[in-house]
């Protein structure tokens, strides 16, 4: 049974790396452009490593965890339409009428997110290296910060897919993009929690989960072994990931209606 | 044990919101037979599909196909069953090789008969040449083909068509008739077609069920549903169109009228020909540009049934069915 | 029929489309509203880094650079439906209906600018609100506005002959693309004179480094270098305009 299981999830798993690798607009602004707003704010605002308790003299390393996270909404969205337009031309009816288990449909979607997620965190930890970025934590570092890239991967992959399955449309899943958005920028991404003047925009950062999955990047690339940020950034992005997970498994039984 | 290829349905009845998609309707589908399920845009046909193919549950009513019931038994069913649905459901960054791949792989087919298994459709379809392009590359036809292999991977014993021919040329027509001819001849395949074509039911069907307004309105061999109506129809054009009426008029001396757009028309009684008719119209004065005496055809049979022409039929419940559709969004 | 019937009807028809339908209307409204929200509200102990000197503010510092952005993403906005429109052959009805068809683009131009004068007088009073200053006087006021404006049709201009060449949504990237990296690649975050490495090369060679200095300029009551500003506006706005009526020919010889 076990075996039946996995060689589903391996079918519909290379199905969507083929689906991804043959659509180059899908994969290259996921990896360019989080890299290009990272090389572009660091270079506007290096002059804000001057200010007092700014945690580290290079922007770049304190930029550098953004894309991590940037990089993860957006080919969570990128997912969520694609599963999104399978229900709407008809192609989950095709697979429906296979044997297929519903899990493995799921399981599938998300295991080519999650490849691709790890594929995205060694592109940017190479952007950092070649950049010039120290990374404090490591080469220990670099495994549990791989680890953490596929938990968000996992949550944001699983989110992407509830939705889709939920709505059955593209265009709702894209409507959720302005709200990612929001949750990036109005987050630690540009300036550290403590350095946020305006009492609201740090009100909402330290409310913001994002600020905690972003703050654990750059703990590892920054700072090095820093318990706190870790245990809030995987206790996050594992929360994001369970409910994320059941909803998209409801959204999944929901949306079988086969009998 | 052996289960029957065939499909049971009794009392099969389905519901959306306020609408009545199915409204109840029995069926027989022997082995090995191609059943024509023939109705207008919006009569229940594909919801029918949907339900026997364990798409979407009934409302009430029960149905077993292959043996298995659709709701208790619905994996079993998934074995036993090959579709090619209304949308062709097709990917199209994949390949017409992926997708006999993909299918082979989830229907489970062992892995060493995968590609062999895909070329051999592919060599049935005619799609050897295309199959390593890209499904957006294809024309409507080859999508069709591609999407009746796709049905055909595990070698099911009942196969649903629902509407395999529509938007395609008469030539993709003709060469998918062969096909579905093909597999209740040499596989012995029970093939339920949907369609609103006559000339396709009228072709390819042993039998012939038609629906409208989610109800089987009737039901038999193309031959004896047409027999059942039993008398041909006569078609007038008029050499002037001042004559429109008078002709319409004096024609109803030999049968019912019947709405046939541009031609006056109506059914010949028993008892007169077409010569009768003509000695008339010479002795009333009124010319003709053209006169035809017509078989019953399907469309007729419908006609007789629901008061409508399948045609006429198709534009009203397209209509109609945009008004409920907004309403159940609503 | 006239250039400016044409116009009329293009504009109108445009407008129409866009103030009738949520979804093309609220992401031009509340993307810049969030661009402010978010680089003035978070970004604002920017002004504590040594040598920056604005005497307005950092949200009037950030207010500049987001009217511009609203003004050039607006243009762009609009070159979205005009690619629309060739996309799903409305555009071949233009083309027929128009006796004079520079009308079409001049329409198309209006319709821009009304769209981007709703966002800009949205993005103002809100700013206003939040208790931004402004030094400079009415000559000031006018000159930022005007300013804007000119990025406004330069940036249209740049995205309907895109549009017109390329005749399909999927050129909506190569619109986009060029655009923000222009944006980006000015003193977005700090003046000119705190920018160090290549961003500060790259910045001193963006024509918009000089628009957005003599905006913030306007709103200090002392703009820098008025004439290159308003040069290279006009003269952005002139080469684009060119490059839109020759892609109109583009699009009317591809039939």
């Amino acid at each position: 049974m076990s075996n039946v299981f996995a060689t589903q999830v391996g079918a519909l798993a290379t199905r969507g790396i083929t689906r991804t690798m043959r659509q180059p607009a899908m994969w290259v602004p996921p990896l360019v452009f989080p890299t290009a707003l990272m090389l572009v704010n660091s270079g506007g605002l290096e002059s804000a490593t001057h200010l007092p308790g700014f945690p580290t003299d290079s922007f770049l390393a304190f930029a550098l965890a953004v894309p991590f996270i940037q990089g993860a909404l957006f080919a969570t969205m990128n997912a969520g339409t694609e599963l999104a337009r399978d229900v709407q031309i008809g192609f989950l009816n095709r697979l429906q009428l296979t044997p297929m288990r519903g899990s493995a449909l799921l399981a599938g979607q998300l295991g080519g997110v999650v490849l691709y997620g790890v594929v995205q965190a060694i592109f940017y930890l190479a952007v950092g290296f070649v950049v010039g970025v120290d990374f404090a934590a490591g080469p220990l570092g670099l495994v549990v910060l791989l680890l953490f890239s596929i938990v968000v991967s996992l949550g944001f992959g699983a989110l992407g897919a509830g939705l889709a399955l939920r709505t059955g449309s593209g265009e709702a899943v894209q409507g959720m993009f302005p709200l990612l958005f929001v949750f990036l920028f109005i987050s630690s991404m540009n300036m550290p929690r403590n350095l946020i003047e305006q009492d609201w925009f740090r009100g909402f950062a330290t409310i913001n989960p994002v600020s905690y999955l972003i703050e654990c990047v750059r703990s590892l690339i920054i700072v090095g072994w820093d318990a706190e940020a870790l245990a809030l950034g995987f206790g996050v992005a594992g929360l994001i990931a369970v409910f994320s997970l059941v909803f998209s498994s409801f959204a999944l039984r929901k949306r079988l209606t086969r009998t | 044990m052996e289960r029957p290829n065939s499909i049971e349905v009794e009392a099969l009845a389905r519901e959306f919101k306020d609408i009545i998609a199915v409204a109840g309707i029995d069926l027989y589908v022997e082995p090995g037979e191609i059943y024509g399920f023939l109705g207008p845009n919006g009569a229940g046909k594909s919801t029918t599909v949907h339900m026997l193919t364990t798409l979407l549950p009934p409302s009430s009513g029960t149905a077993r196909v292959g043996g298995y019931d659709v709701v208790r038994e619905g994996p079993k069913v998934r074995t036993a069953i090959g579709a090619a649905l209304q949308e062709a459901a097709l990917d199209p960054l994949l390949t017409g090789r992926d997708h006999l791949r993909l299918q082979s792989t989830l229907q489970g087919l062992p892995r060493n008969e995968r590609k062999a298994r895909a070329q051999e459709l592919l060599e049935r379809v005619g799609l050897t040449g295309a199959a390593d392009r890209k499904v957006r590359t294809y024309s409507g036809g080859m999508k069709r083909r591609l999407d009746l292999a796709l049905a055909l991977v595990h070698r099911p014993r009942i196969v649903f068509l629902d509407e395999p021919t529509t938007g395609l040329d008469p030539q993709s027509r003709a060469a998918l008739w062969d096909e579905v001819a093909r597999l209740r001849r040499e596989d012995g395949v029970t093939v339920f077609l949907t369609t609103q074509y006559l000339e396709e039911a009228d072709v390819l069907a042993d039998r012939v069920g038609i629906i409208d307004h989610g109800r089987i309105v009737a039901e038999g061999t193309p031959a004896y549903l047409k027999a059942e109506i039993g008398r041909p129809s006569l078609h007038a054009i008029p050499a002037s169109e001042d004559d429109r009426v008078r002709l319409a008029t004096f024609l109803t001396r030999y049968g019912p009228p019947l709405d046939a757009a541009k031609n006056v028309a109506v059914w010949l009684e028993d008892g007169y020909g077409l010569a009768d008719v003509v000695r008339g119209l010479d002795q009333e004065g009124i010319e003709l540009a053209d006169i035809e005496l017509r078989a019953p055809t399907l469309d007729d049979v419908f006609f007789a049934k629901t008061g409508r022409s399948l045609e006429g039929a198709a534009d009203e419940d397209a209509a109609e069915n945009g008004q409920a559709a907004e309403r159940a969004r609503a | 029929m006239t250039i400016w019937h044409v116009a009329e009807g293009v504009a109108w028809r445009t407008l129409k489309n866009v103030f009738t339908n949520v979804s093309l209307f609220l992401p031009s409204l509340i993307f810049p509203l969030f661009f402010f929200t978010a680089f003035a509200g978070g970004l604002s102990a920017v002004d504590r880094v040594p040598g920056f000197d604005y005497p307005p503010g950092y949200t009037a510092f950030q207010f500049c650079f987001v009217l511009l952005q609203s003004a050039a993403f607006g243009g762009v906005f609009t070159g979205f439906g005009i690619a629309r429109d060739f996309e799903y052959a409305f555009a071949k009805r233009l083309l027929i209906a128009s006796p004079n068809r520079s009308g079409i683009i001049l329409g198309y131009a209006i319709a821009a600018l009304v769209r981007w004068t709703v966002t800009a007088t949205m993005l103002t009073t809100v700013a206003l609100i939040v208790g931004m200053d402004v030094i400079g006087g009415p000559v000031d006021v006018v000159g930022l506005y005007t300013l804007a404006l000119l990025v406004n049709v330069a940036a249209l201009l740049w995205a309907s002959g895109i549009a017109m060449r390329f005749r399909s949504i999927q050129a909506g990237p190569m619109m986009q693309m060029p655009v923000f990296l222009v944006l980006f690649f000015a003193p977005v975050y700090v003046p000119l004179s705190l920018l160090t490495g290549w961003i500060e090369v790259v910045a001193h060679a963006n024509p918009l480094t000089a628009l957005l200095e003599t905006a913030r300029g306007f709103v200090a009551g002392d703009p820098p270098h008025v004439l290159l500003a308003f040069g290279v506006a006009i003269g952005l706005g002139l080469a684009f305009a060119l490059w839109a009526f020759r892609g109109l020919r583009s699009a009317e010889a591809a039939g």
